[in-house]
């Protein structure tokens, strides 16, 4: 490379994304003035590969050393570019990218005021890169092992594709035990096929699979590092019994004397203070729930204590601390449930035998409360049954998404109802949608069994009876859209098809992992078409439901896709970090330390010997917090020096 | 039927009109089961809706003038469409445009608001007539508090009573008050929603700077019409008032201890939201908070209360237009109010009170329930 730079300038038009708005042209000729550029010229496509070859061309042909690009945002194509130059037998760090597309095109109407941005935008870039310095990408080793966060479908098929490969996983599960949503469903669209005895084999083999590590129970507190060497700190809580020596003989819960509600069973069924979920819970270890047990309350009682044969009861077991460091993480948190009582007219939680779908799972499941008999309140089998759609999903005053599997649930209601009882059934939908494979020909089943379909979103749910055959009765008051008339449907039960929504801790959890959410709160996935799996932090991946309502089929195949994308990091065996870090200057540097904590990444250290702080170059991730935070202004941050950013600044004013 | 051709010019004029909001409807018909027409009538809010989609709606169809602006489906409409806004745009198409007729009583009431300033036709100078021997001074700037009434309470014998429980409640808490008298102006909230946009603006840049001029500050109002116009509408004209409903005013100085409920009222009191303070405005608590501080009154819930509150019919102009017997809804209400045993039916809103007095006599119930309004009977406790 000769010493003084030579810079070639391409604009591009991006078809008429850009050349639409901006005068390509003009911003081409306008480059063409500026100091020490060598060349300037514009292109349909730089992206192309004859739009690369002319920059590489141009690089051994004209002597070029430093090259801009204005075309899209650089989380396009800068890499694309970068490799371009490197091709080209030039350092990859010796580009910038002008953003005239996001930042200008695509914002801004009137042509030649767009045309001036662009050009401001490049003549930024043309300064800013004439400071640029050759730089070397850095790789580090990664570790093979992959933290999975949540074990419902999701977490529990990424862990075994993983642990399969024969790489080690930790699974971490904030309640007893693992299962998910998925473990409290009856039976599953479109196939119908019993959900716990397509679930249960695949947690029994999470459970003793030598390469998964199962940390239910436990929670995940601080997360810190980046791709191929995060660091986790998790709590094991206390479960106050043994597992090492329980074996899970269930003794202990039939002596427990108090009953609580159930969260399995969704509030419609009790369990113990000393509990396993459910029978088939993975581990089998029983957990005692601290805010209902007696001993705990009021310092009596101990009763499993004395019934354990095994003496697995531990009154004084602490929470455990684990710490790990980890190469991967996947996101699989799931969902919640949307609760319908602030719509008041639903009459949730005020008029009897108005319940959700999930309590109609539990209801309808033969491990459920009533063992699988469809009941009302009052212990009578109901003779007609509304299912309401869409409460809470495809509403403003909610959630605006649609929840993406009411539709198919309600279908599979109409027919375990129609099936177990042949009451009527009132399907009340917006629009039916069954777009799966095999969901129409479901569909299409589930209306030849009988059911009614009335098209209207209900608008109340009553129990002021306005004739004879409405007395006793929950009145469904809805327009038949088609037929443009009120109807009044008398019913005994209302099911209410709530939406699926972030889990309430979403947002804390988001923070803890550094990663974005959307609009509607679930985790945002790096590129909703071209990377669904990836988030916006490297490194993190999410699955399931975690990054939006879906089913089982999309839930799967996404763990399936985000374990296919960590077997291929931890087959790289290394990762490329960030070229760009901050250095030192020791001559500057007065040992005040008060960059140690602003790092993020725990990268700086004091040197004891010479009295300054040292940057650790493998752990840096050129984010630039210390130099900020410097009173010195002993920090620089290569690729991001003052040099270099006054000049950008000074090019776009000029 | 002969087949239907969408006409994008007319459904463009409904845009214009204000009708945007159209454009998101996606034919639920939440709107159709919750709209209270529906329980004595057939209106489906969501075919007009889709009619004003595809630029066929039928202007000469009496349904266009149905909407008594309730909130209620509103409220509800999962994709936020202004229901209310639709429907005032395509009365503004009729009133502008004069693609079909207005109803007879409700252009006649419009003449004489434009007029008079008021709906009853009304001279304007008997507008204080009300208030003669309570001695209420007239507002002067530096007064802490604007009283205004409302065209009813004013002019309307049978609820000039408000008015006058207002004043006597407002002097006995030592409140230092005064009132418009003949500059005061409609509000215009009732026009607008009726489809005379230019009267609307008219009244109100009028009140507006009448209010300004005489450096209004705090304006007590009894109807929540006009609390919702002066909130809600006359900002955006340049009239920035703190406004506060009478109810909610009372609370205020009952709470600083300017005023005590001593005497006992012993009713079993059933209390009626108006849509305009409940719905439209979200004021549910305080009129309730007074009504229980009143010795021995014992409030009772209607069936459908609060933010399901039942409208009782005279929104969005209804009051001027002539309502079918067997369609009234404040008939329903005052069945309702019978159920439950009530013996006072209250209310916060001059058009309650018209509608209901007028259900109870034709139901011929004057004997066992009363219709009052919340300042009255706090009149009578003090
Ligand atoms: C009523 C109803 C009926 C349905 N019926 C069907 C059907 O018939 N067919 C079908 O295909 N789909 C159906 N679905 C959808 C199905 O439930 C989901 O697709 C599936 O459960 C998604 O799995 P998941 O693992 O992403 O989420 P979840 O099942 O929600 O699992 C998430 C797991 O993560 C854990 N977790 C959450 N936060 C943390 C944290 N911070 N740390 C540690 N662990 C955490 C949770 O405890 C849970 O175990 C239905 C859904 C509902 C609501
Ligand atoms: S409730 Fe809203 S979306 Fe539904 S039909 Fe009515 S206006 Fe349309
Ligand atoms: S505002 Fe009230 S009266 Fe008007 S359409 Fe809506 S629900 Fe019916």
């Amino acid at each position: 490379m000769g010493n003084e730079p030579r810079i070639g300038v391409y604009v591009c038009h991006c078809g008429s994304n850009i050349a639409g708005t901006v005068d390509t042209e003009a911003v081409t000729e306008f480059a063409r003035s500026l100091e020490a550029v060598a060349l300037a010229r514009n292109y349909v496509f730089m992206c192309s590969e004859p739009g690369q070859e002319i920059i590489r061309n141009d690089i051994r042909e004209a002597g070029l050393n430093r090259i801009v690009v204005a075309a899209c945002s650089p989380t396009m194509h800068e890499i694309t570019f970068r490799r371009v130059l490197e091709e080209a037998g030039i350092n990859p760090y010796l580009i910038e990218i002008a953003n005239i597309r996001e930042h200008c095109s695509w914002v801004t109407e009137d042509r030649d005021l767009a045309t001036e941005k662009a050009k401001a935008l490049l003549g930024a870039a043309v300064r800013r890169v004439y400071y640029h310095q050759p730089l070397e990408a850095r790789r580090v080793p990664f570790t093979p092992a992959t933290l999975v966060v949540g074990g419902g479908i999701a977490g529990i098929q990424a862990a075994l594709e993983i642990a399969d490969a024969g790489d080690k996983v930790y699974l971490v599960e904030k309640e007893p035990s693992i299962g998910g949503h998925m473990i409290q469903l009856d039976k599953t669209f479109p196939t119908l096929d019993c959900s716990s005895c397509i679930l249960t084999p695949k947690m029994t083999r999470v459970g003793s699979h030598p390469s998964i590590e199962l940390l239910s129970y436990s929670q995940v507190e601080e997360v810190s590092g980046y791709i191929g060497n995060f660091k986790v700190k998790i709590r094991k809580k206390a479960r106050y019994v043994d597992a090492e020596k329980c074996n899970g003989c269930g003794l202990c819960q039939e002596k427990c004397p108090i009953k609580t509600p159930s969260e399995f069973d969704a509030a419609l069924g009790k369990r113990k203070a000393i509990y396993t979920p459910f029978a088939q819970a993975v581990p089998n270890t029983p957990v005692i729930d601290t805010g209902h047990c007696t001993y705990f309350l009021k310092g009596k009682c101990r009763l499993c204590e004395q019934v354990c044969e095994r003496e697995a009861i531990n009154f004084a077991q602490q929470d455990e601390i684990v710490d790990l460091e980890i190469g991967s993480i996947i996101m699989a948190t799931g969902f919640g449930v949307f609760d319908p009582t602030p719509i008041s007219r639903y009459g949730y939680g005020r008029l009897d035998n108005v319940i959700t779908s999930l309590e109609f799972e539990r209801l309808v499941s033969s491990s459920g409360p009533t063992g699988g008999e469809i009941t009302l309140k009052d212990g009578a089998a109901p003779q007609s049954v509304a299912i309401v759609h869409c409460v809470g999903s495809r509403d403003k005053n909610y959630h605006e998404y649609c929840s993406r599997v009411c539709c198919m649930y309600a279908l599979k209601y109409a027919h375990l109802i129609k099936e177990k009882l042949g009451a009527e059934v009132y399907n009340y939908y917006i629009d039916m949608r069954c777009f799966g494979k095999g969901y129409e020909e479901f569909y299409e089943r589930i209306s030849g069994e009988g059911t009614i379909f009335i098209r209207g979103k209900v608008g109340e749910v009553t129990d002021q009876a306005v004739s004879d055959e409405e007395k006793g009765k929950l009145v469904v008051v809805a327009e038949d859209t088609l037929l443009g008339v009120l109807t009044r449907v008398p019913v005994d039960m209302v099911i209410l098809c709530v939406a699926l929504e972030p889990p309430p801790d979403a947002e804390a959890v988001a923070r803890l992992f550094n990663i974005s959410r959307s609009a509607d709160g679930f985790f945002l996935e790096k590129h909703p078409k071209l990377d669904p799996v990836a988030t916006t932090t490297d490194g993190v991946f999410v699955v399931g439901c975690a990054q939006g309502p879906k089913d089982i089929p999309d839930t799967v195949a996404q763990a399936s896709a985000a374990a296919a994308r960590v077997l291929a990091l931890i087959s790289q065996g290394e990762v490329e970090i960030e070229a760009a870090t901050a250095i030192v200057d020791e001559r500057i540097c007065s040992g005040c330390q008060l960059c140690i904590p602003i790092c993020p990444y725990s990268a700086i250290s004091f040197d004891e010997e010479k009295l300054v702080s040292r940057v650790n170059e493998a752990l840096c991730k050129g984010c630039g917090a210390c130099v900020g935070g410097c009173p010195s202004d002993a920090i620089s941050l290569s690729h991001f020096t003052n040099e270099q950013i006054m000049a950008q600044m000074e090019g776009m004013l000029a | 039927m002969s087949p239907v051709t969408p006409l994008k010019e007319v459904a463009d004029i409904i845009n214009e009109e204000g009708g945007e909001a159209l454009r998101l409807c996606y034919q639920c018909g939440t709107c159709t089961a919750a709209c209270p027409w529906n329980r004595v009538r057939d209106f489906i809010v969501r075919r007009i809706m889709h009619q004003g989609q595809l630029g066929v709606t039928d202007f000469e169809d009496e349904a266009i003038w149905l909407c008594a602006t309730c909130n209620n489906c509103v409220k509800l409409c999962p994709r936020g469409v202004e229901i209310i806004d639709i429907m005032r745009a395509l009365r503004r198409v009729v009133t502008e445009l004069g693609v079909a007729k207005v109803p007879d009583s409700l252009r006649l009431t419009i003449k004489n608001i434009s007029g008079v300033g008021n709906p009853l036709g009304e001279p304007e100078d008997k507008r204080a007539e009300w208030a003669q021997d309570l001695e209420v001074k007239l507002y002067t700037e530096g007064t802490e508090i604007l009283y205004f009434p409302c065209c009813i309470p004013e002019y309307d014998p049978s609820v000039q009573k408000v008015a006058r429980a207002t004043a006597t409640i407002l002097k006995k808490a030592g409140v230092d008050f005064g009132i418009l008298g003949n500059r005061a102006n409609c509000c215009g909230e009732s026009v607008r929603k009726a489809g005379d946009e230019g009267v609307f603006q008219r009244l109100a840049q009028n009140n507006i700077s009448t209010l300004t001029e005489l450096g209004a500050r705090k304006i007590i109002v009894s109807s929540p019409h006009c609390y919702h116009t002066f909130k809600n509408e006359y900002p955006a004209l340049g009239g920035n008032f703190e406004v506060a409903h009478f109810t909610q005013y009372l609370l205020e100085i009952m709470k600083q201890g300017r005023l005590t409920l001593s005497k006992e009222i012993n009713s079993k009191v059933a209390y009626h939201d108006p849509c305009y303070l409940g719905r439209h405005n979200d004021i549910y608590d305080e009129p309730r908070e007074v009504l229980t501080s009143i010795p021995g009154l014992e409030l009772v819930e209607l069936p459908d209360h609060g933010e399901n509150s039942l409208c009782c019919g005279g929104g969005g102009g209804r009051i001027w237009m002539e309502t079918k017997s067997g369609q009234r809804f404040s008939d329903i209400r005052i069945e309702q109010a019978l159920k439950l045993e009530a013996d006072v039916l209250a209310v916060a809103c001059p058009y309650c009170m018209l509608n209901f007095d007028d259900s109870v006599l034709t139901m011929d119930k004057g004997d066992v329930i009363k219709v009052r309004d919340i300042a009255e009977l706090v009149a009578e406790a003090l």
